[in-house]
């Protein structure tokens, strides 16, 4: 019915360590329709970061094609991936990695230096992203000054703020209390829902991965579907 | 006591993870390093120029010119005054003949093997006595030159900084050929940067008359200068400025000596405030890269006070290593190196060589002790008060 | 441009480091600056010397003078537009150590001679018009705090008078100045005639002569010119033109330039030292910071260029200031010394130089740092973290 955002075919990713060789993943098959919201979750070392770094262009499959919105990852070169990154996906971590030394305002406007935008038209884009994200008076906070849940929340608008099309979230309530990580998971819905952003989300929690239209189980290297309770 | 087993305890401790902060450490030791080799070269130079100078003067020698002469050049004695000196009280008498050279001299250009552009160098002219006269000439090459005769015997010095001065070869000053027939050596002193031949010669072929510039006198002691200025300063015929030699040589060299000096300890304590800063930048890193496990000695029960004193003692060590470092360097790259400069008092080249001395080094190391010390105390201080609780739970 | 506030704050992450590192670059250039205009000032004048000036000296020495008599036929010579002649007096201010350049001139060929030189006309008038008059350099007049109308008594060393005596009275007529600011006045000029019938010995010669060369003529074979017409006469000449002459002096001096060099290159050394300590400990402490900005889409390149911006802002920044504060020391420090080393001067191209120097310091500090930066794997940083 809609279309795909995301296709994996055959994908492998082997790693080197020492004289050993580590497969990650192990042929894999993924579609993500447009618009889905999917959590992904198993053990530490199944493979779910590194899927989700490959769909976000942050590393290349050993084997098989990676395809986001029509461009070829896997073919793609780090300059043309970099420049591919700024406009398509939106990351957020575990631990935010906001820069400390910017304010509020000045993280989220970080992605849209790399546009062709005027200043006074890059400063009116982030003050919406914060805006949605409903923190348009921290704007002038530096991140020290902010709590867990809200520089998350900066890190969600500054993820947005160029208006990709695929957000990727690795673990992103995992350092946040019960309540505030239910606000950062509706914030999630919400940006699903109203303004139709696919989300991939890797998890340990299964209260988190609810939030989510489908789980999907990332063992050993490959990935399940397992219906949601 | 306790503290000072504390003190000691965690600077052996400092020291010994001293390689995890190799970096900033190696930076600091580098740039006093810097700061006392600079401060040991350029001073050198003064003290080598100083001691050719000073070496040359004796105290038992007294030099006569006319008054108000700042140096031999601007100077005039005639043929009786000179007769006047030689028959003066407290000059020493070889039997029946006074100790005494009067000498002329000018400048001539030779070429400077380093540079191959001319140099004004001193052609003196001199009398039987002037090897009495100071302490310190011997011939070592060739022989001694005739009396009479266009023959000139040269200073080790300047036959090693200027060319064409070897024994045997003729050198030209315009219209005159001269025969080098020796060397002489003076101890290092001025003496050995000039070209020594007859007076007599001398005053003909530069048309002087009868005219000299100075007359060097023997005393029968050094105690005798007070009488010899005396009887000199009586006579009517003559209007001198007597000194010993060394007071004579001394007032030549303070001029660039003092100017070496006078761009030296600004240049150092610039460049010394710069290595503060270095050192400072250094110690800051290194007490934030120790902040967790000064936390934990806190913890343990360690004061601050041996915190404090230990970062110091760290800053400080660093500094004394840089310093002889430094100073090594100094010491094996200048010390003896042999070089040449314009003499604006007496208009003439005088070769010296850098002396770097034992008392310049260890001002190079009070100058490390100092930077050490300023270095390390504002880290240490911070270290010292580092809040515990803070950094463990960082931990 | 637009990344000017990500590399500004990022540069001042660590106040108290950026502020040392700025203060160490800022003692290095300023010692740039001052080393420079001493170095200038030993060139002895070489930069402002005229092309059409030539200077003839006794071939044998600079000391020996030369007969008034060569005048006209120098003036005489083929290609020699004007001549004019000058001495060495060398004669001091109260105590032997207030030395300074004086000369007796004939006033009207050697103003003609140096146009540089520039004095109310009145005061040129006086000076002419009074046998003892004299006229001072800005610099000197400074120094002594002397004004026109003033009674300068100077000592002589070499010039004992006549009458016997050593104290010369001159009436201080005017103070001229040179336009020039990397020229220098700081001289005494007085009358030939009063010089030349007062002193007691040496009466019918000059200590050199300088010469115009005529429009179009070859100074080269000027000079040989003259010096072949005193060839093998009783004083032979030498003439060279005047960058020439000045560069006689200042090669005498050793090997300045090379040992202001070798402490500059020891001072610099340190600097990249420190530099580059603080830059590689900036970039170390912010590695995902640095992979934030590159899945962000930062190119690598781009990466590269943000930590070496910073690493040459912090050179720019303490690098100007030290130009700054040495330049207006130097302003000072020329005053101070004119009488004793004239010429200290920081020039353009100097301060042209500075600035590369901070743009290649700043790169050479930086280089490593930001290689690390730009090749670090996205992957390895965020999970490091």
């Amino acid at each position: 019915m809609s279309d795909i955002l995301a296709k994996l075919r055959g994908v492998s990713r082997i790693y080197q360590k020492g004289k050993e060789k580590v497969e990650v993943l192990h042929e894999l098959d993924l579609e993500i329709p447009k618009g889905d919201f999917i959590a992904i979750m198993g053990p530490s070392g199944s493979g779910k970061t590194t899927l989700l770094n490959l769909l976000g262009g942050l590393d290349k499959p050993t084997a098989g094609t990676v395809n986001v919105g029509g461009a070829e990852l896997s073919s793609m070169s780090n300059s043309q991936l970099s420049h591919w990154r700024s406009t398509n996906v939106g990351f957020i971590f575990q631990f935010y990695n906001l820069l400390p030394v910017l304010t509020a305002l000045r993280n989220v406007e970080l992605p849209l230096l790399l546009t062709d935008f005027s200043s006074k038209e890059r400063v009116k884009r982030a003050s919406i992203a914060l805006d949605i994200v409903g923190l348009a008076d921290r704007a002038k906070h530096y991140p020290r000054e902010l709590s867990g849940g809200q520089e998350q929340r900066v890190a969600i608008a500054r993820a947005i703020v160029s208006d990709p099309s695929l957000l990727l979230c690795d673990e992103p309530t995992g350092d946040l209390d019960r309540e505030t990580a239910d606000e950062i998971l509706r914030l999630l819905q919400v940006l699903n829902r109203e303004h139709g952003k696919t989300i991939v989300m890797v998890t340990h929690d299964a209260q988190a991965a609810d939030y989510a239209n489908r789980t999907l189980h990332c063992d050993k290297g490959t990935l399940e579907a397992r219906e949601a309770a | 006591m306790r503290v000072l087993k504390q003190i000691v305890a965690v600077t052996w401790l400092n020291l010994r993870n001293l390689p995890q902060r190799v970096g900033s450490s190696v930076v600091a030791v580098i740039g006093v390093a810097a700061v006392v080799l600079v401060f040991a070269a350029v001073l050198s130079m003064a003290k080598g120029f100083e001691r050719t100078m000073i070496s040359a003067g004796s105290d038992d020698t007294a030099i006569i010119m006319r008054s108000g002469s700042t140096s031999e050049l601007n100077s005039g004695i005639s043929n009786d005054q000179a007769l006047i000196v030689a028959n003066a009280p407290g000059v020493l008498k070889d039997g029946d003949s006074a100790v005494i050279s009067a000498e002329l001299y000018v400048v001539v250009d030779v070429k400077k093997k380093s540079t191959n552009t001319d140099a004004n160098v001193p052609f003196r002219g001199i009398q039987s006595g002037a090897f009495a006269v100071r302490n310190n000439v011997a011939m070592v090459e060739g022989r001694m030159f005739e009396t009479g005769k266009n023959e000139i015997i040269v200073g080790r010095a300047a036959q090693q900084e200027f060319a064409g001065l070897d024994t045997g070869s003729t050198i030209r000053f315009g219209q005159t050929e001269w025969q080098i027939v020796g060397v002489f050596e003076a101890q290092g002193s001025v003496s050995e940067s000039e070209l020594w031949t007859d007076v007599r010669v001398l005053q003909n072929a530069y048309r002087r008359g009868n005219f000299f510039q100075s007359v060097r006198a023997k005393l029968q002691s050094s105690a005798s200068l007070p009488e010899l200025e005396a009887a000199l300063e009586a006579d009517p015929r003559i209007d001198p400025d007597v000194m010993s030699e060394r007071e004579y040589y001394s007032g030549q060299a303070e001029p660039l000596s003092r100017f070496i000096k006078l761009i030296g300890y600004p240049l150092t304590i610039l460049m010394s405030i710069g290595a503060v800063f270095g050192a400072l930048n250094s110690m800051y890193s290194s007490v934030s890269v120790r902040g967790k496990e000064i936390a934990t000695l806190r913890a343990l029960g360690f004061g601050p006070i041996s915190i404090l004193f230990s970062t110091m003692i760290e800053s400080t060590l660093l500094a004394l290593v840089g310093g002889v470092v430094g100073g090594a360097i100094a010491f094996l790259a200048f010390n003896g190196f042999q070089v040449s400069t314009l003499n604006g008092a007496s208009f003439s080249q005088v070769v010296f060589d850098f002396a770097v001395t034992p008392d310049l080094l260890i001002n190079g190391l009070y100058a490390a002790l100092i930077i050490g010390a300023f270095g390390g105390l504002f880290p240490a201080i911070r270290a010292a008060r580092l809040p515990v609780a803070q950094a463990l739970r960082e931990l | 441009m637009k990344y000017f506030r990500l590399i500004w704050k990022n540069a001042w992450r660590k106040k108290i480091r950026t502020s040392l590192t700025v203060l160490s670059v800022f003692v290095a250039f300023l010692l740039f600056a001052l080393l420079s205009a001493l170095g200038f000032a030993f060139r002895g004048g070489v930069d402002v010397a005229d092309a059409e000036r030539l200077i003839v000296i006794d071939k044998i020495s600079l000391i020996n003078p030369l007969p008034m008599s060569y005048r006209n036929r120098i003036a005489a010579t083929e290609g020699v537009e004007s001549v004019t002649h000058a001495s060495w007096f060398g004669g001091y201010y109260q105590d032997p150590r207030n030395q300074f350049g004086q000369f007796p001139v004939d006033p009207e060929s050697y103003f003609d001679m140096y146009p540089e030189f520039n004095m109310p006309a009145e005061q040129f008038e006086a000076f002419k018009r009074n046998r003892t008059g004299a006229v001072v350099g800005r610099e000197i007049a400074d120094t002594y705090g002397w004004k026109v109308g003033d009674q300068i008594p100077i000592q002589a060393t070499i010039w004992t008078r006549a009458d016997g005596g050593r104290t010369w009275e001159f009436q201080l007529e005017g103070i001229f100045s040179t336009d020039d600011p990397r020229g220098s006045s700081a001289l005494m000029l007085f009358q030939y005639d009063y010089f030349e019938e007062a002193r007691a010995f040496g009466k019918g010669t000059v200590g050199w002569y300088i010469l115009r060369v005529s429009k179009g003529a070859d100074p080269v074979q000027v000079a040989n010119a003259i010096d072949l017409q005193f060839a093998n006469s009783p004083n032979e000449t030498e003439t060279s033109t005047e960058a020439a002459f000045a560069q006689s002096f200042t090669k005498q001096f050793g090997n300045i330039a090379l040992i202001v060099t070798l402490i500059l290159g020891a001072v610099f050394f340190t600097l990249l030292l420190v530099s580059g300590n603080t830059m590689s400990q900036s970039v170390r402490e912010r590695i995902s910071e640095l992979a934030v900005l590159k899945t962000l889409g930062f190119s690598d390149p781009a990466v590269l260029g943000i930590v070496l911006s910073e690493s040459i802002l912090i050179m720019l920044m303490g690098g100007l200031l030290g130009l700054g504060l040495g330049w207006l020391l130097i302003q000072g420090l020329a005053q101070q010394m004119a009488a004793f080393l004239p010429g200290i001067f920081l020039s353009p191209a100097a301060m042209a130089g500075g600035v590369a120097m901070m743009i290649g310091a700043g790169i050479l500090a930086g280089i490593f740092p930001a290689l690390k930066a730009m090749r670090l794997s996205i992957i390895d940083a965020l999970a490091r973290a």
